[in-house]
């Protein structure tokens, strides 16, 4: 993207006027060079966002923005429903709900190195991942719709996990407001077998130490120290989800024009949150944050099981369990108004900052973890929510490093085997059914993390806590 | 006019499919093959089970969408990949035919799932050639 299109507010904010039919400003939040690399159609999608009905302050872009459908992959957006507000499909993101979360496995790296790899084969053997895997139970229809909502209550209900882990989970586990009526039988039957899957692609379970600590109050809070190993899932809502959303998109871009919207572009299709079709959209979807939360919680029990096999007293407490696609309606500060405001983040993180009543109270006086998943070569990392955060883009931060190339440019790369065997060398175990997905996911084929988090540090947006590098990684 | 096919766009985060054909029908074929080709060799995927496949849309683009994600639902459904499309269009119906066989880890070595159709660089054309062109991004 041309630096000279936009205007520089400070170091890593840069804001694009209204112009034409933008109602509102759009902000992007990154590092000069950060932006440099940013594709154009980041441009042209976070400015088609600031034309929407009822959206307030402005169309913002996390500093891993990049090109996705409708709405930028790291855009955030919030609508006023008094104001002709919109609800989107495609501001929310097929994989709804997708993930992290990261339990703290109370051992240390030294204690982890001699059994490796004995611990990579028994998780992934455990834990059901890529293409053509199903989970160890199916769900009637009865069964479906109370998973649909109870979410991760529902999970430990059945045995999965533990009432402490609800408090570490955004929402205490469970979304509000889920209308399993409005999920069709499709999306339900898509969703059958596949309770407690990981998935493919960019979604992993990888077992982590901690590297690096960059603030030591908030780091202890968090319980995370130097050498200390963790454990973190990244997943979402399956099959579910991905139908719920091809389903609503679809409805949305037919019906837009029944509902008096005009849309820059198809892909922007949306609805009024006061409409029918926009309150069968939020069931539907709250409904898949419940499906994705109740995945987690099984896989973190899968996961748990795994880890007792080989570390009999290791108990893996959750840290924080965050969301990266979803639409929620949410108490914002606006002109000095308090205002109930329906908040789209894509491919970004809810960040809420110190003091903020949704924050476990353990953590609430250093602000809501922020997980960023990063590859399997390099880091994740651990933030904090800030007020700042509050104020710029209603607590909102990036959600990881992002690609830099297509899938099939990683193909023409890499191959899978060596992508293994140079990571083994490094002391990181990949375990994955499928070499291509391994290849496709090699870890030059993203953004630099660190930079994205730094510039999301420098921004305001979150404060960097701790950097995860990986030991052990189970790709779908 | 050149032969009927299928080609993969580059996407950054997601891909996108293109279907080429002499009809509108056997872009949408080619580009149900593109699809698969997200996943795994379409060469690779013996075209032994055959699974009928409809949809209605209100527009020739809408009906892309709506074609590929039934495929798609297939796909995740059945654990099945496709390698063979037939496809008829009778103003906004189709009615389409895929043949494919169970997934195979060891074999098909699938990299990332496909979750769905999007609306993003839609578009079902015919150039002057008379040469059809479908094309969408596939969110993955």
């Amino acid at each position: 993207m041309d630096l000279a299109r936009l205007q520089q507010k400070d170091e890593n904010q840069w804001r694009i006027a209204p112009y034409g039919k933008m109602r509102v400003p759009a902000v992007i939040f990154a590092s000069a060079s950060l932006i440099r690399d940013m594709d154009d159609k980041v441009y042209e999608q976070v400015t088609n966002v600031a034309m929407l009905p009822g959206i307030v302050e402005a169309s913002y872009a996390m500093p891993d923005a990049h090109w996705g459908y409708g709405f930028p992959i790291g855009g955030v957006a919030a609508f006023d429903p008094e104001r002709g507000g919109v609800i989107s499909a495609g501001g929310v993101g097929f994989d709804i709900s997708c993930g992290v979360r990261t339990l703290i496995t109370g051992l240390t790296r030294e204690e982890i190195e001699s059994r490796k790899e004995r611990l990579a084969d028994t998780l992934f053997r455990r834990i059901p991942a890529g293409i053509g895997s199903t989970g160890e139970l199916s769900l009637d229809q009865k069964e479906m719709n109370a998973m649909l909502r109870g979410g991760a209550e529902w999970a430990v209900g059945r045995g999965y996990g533990t009432k402490a882990d609800l408090a570490r989970i955004e929402e205490n586990g469970c979304m509000a407001g889920a209308r399993p009526d409005e999920v069709s039988d499709r999306a339900k039957k898509r969703q059958r077998d596949e309770m407690g899957t990981l998935g493919s692609g960019n979604h992993y379970l990888e077992v982590q130490h901690v590297a690096k600590i960059f603030d030591r109050r908030i780091a202890s809070t968090f319980e995370l120290h130097e050498g200390d190993v963790v454990l973190s899932i990244h997943c979402g809502s399956r099959g579910l989800g991905h139908q719920i959303g091809t389903e609503f998109l679809t409805r949305m871009a037919a019906s837009a024009a029944e509902h008096g919207i005009e849309l820059p572009d198809r892909e922007l299709a949306c609805a009024p949150i006061h409409s029918d079709l926009g309150e069968a959209y939020l069931g539907a979807m709250r409904a898949a944050i419940n499906c994705a939360l109740a995945n987690r919680q099984i896989i973190t029990h899968l996961a748990r099981r795994a880890f007792s096999e080989i570390f009999p007293n290791a108990e893996l407490p959750l840290l924080y369990d965050v969301s990266h696609n979803t639409c929620k309606t949410e108490e914002h500060l606006l002109d000095g108004r308090k205002m109930q405001l329906f908040v789209h983040r894509k491919g970004a993180t809810r960040a809420f900052g110190p003091g903020h009543p949704s924050i476990p109270e353990p953590l609430r006086d250093v602000g809501q973890p922020v997980l960023i998943g990063g590859t399997m070569g390099t880091a994740s990392y651990a933030l904090a929510g800030t007020s700042k955060g509050m104020e710029i883009a209603f607590g909102s931060a990036c959600h990881g490093a992002g690609r830099s190339m297509s899938r099939h440019q990683a193909l023409r790369h890499w191959r899978g085997q060596e992508v293994v065997e140079t990571l083994a060398a490094r002391g990181v175990l990949i375990r994955s059914r499928s070499k291509r997905g391994v290849a496709e996911e090699a870890p030059g084929a993203y953004k630099d993390v660190s930079e994205v988090v730094e510039a999301a540090d420098r921004a305001g947006l979150a404060r960097t806590v701790a950097r995860l590098e990986p030991l052990i990684c189970i790709k779908g | 006019m050149s032969e009927p096919r299928w080609e993969l766009l580059p996407h950054a985060a997601d891909i996108g499919v293109r279907g080429v054909g002499r009809s509108k029908a056997e872009a949408f074929a080619y580009a149900g093959i593109a699809l698969t080709a997200v996943v795994t060799d379409p060469n690779s995927v013996v075209a032994k089970d055959a699974v009928a496949i409809s949809c209605t849309a209100p527009d020739d683009e809408l009906l892309l969408v709506e074609w590929l994600n039934a495929v798609i639902y297939e796909m995740a459904t059945r654990k099945m990949l496709f390698s063979r499309f037939e496809v008829r269009i009778d103003g906004h119906e189709l009615t389409g035919k895929a043949w494919g066989e169970v997934i195979d880890v060891e074999r098909h070595e699938p990299g990332v799932e496909v979750k769905g159709a999007t609306c993003t660089d839609l578009k079902v054309s015919r150039d002057e050639a008379g040469q059809w062109r479908a094309q969408c991004v596939i969110d993955v």
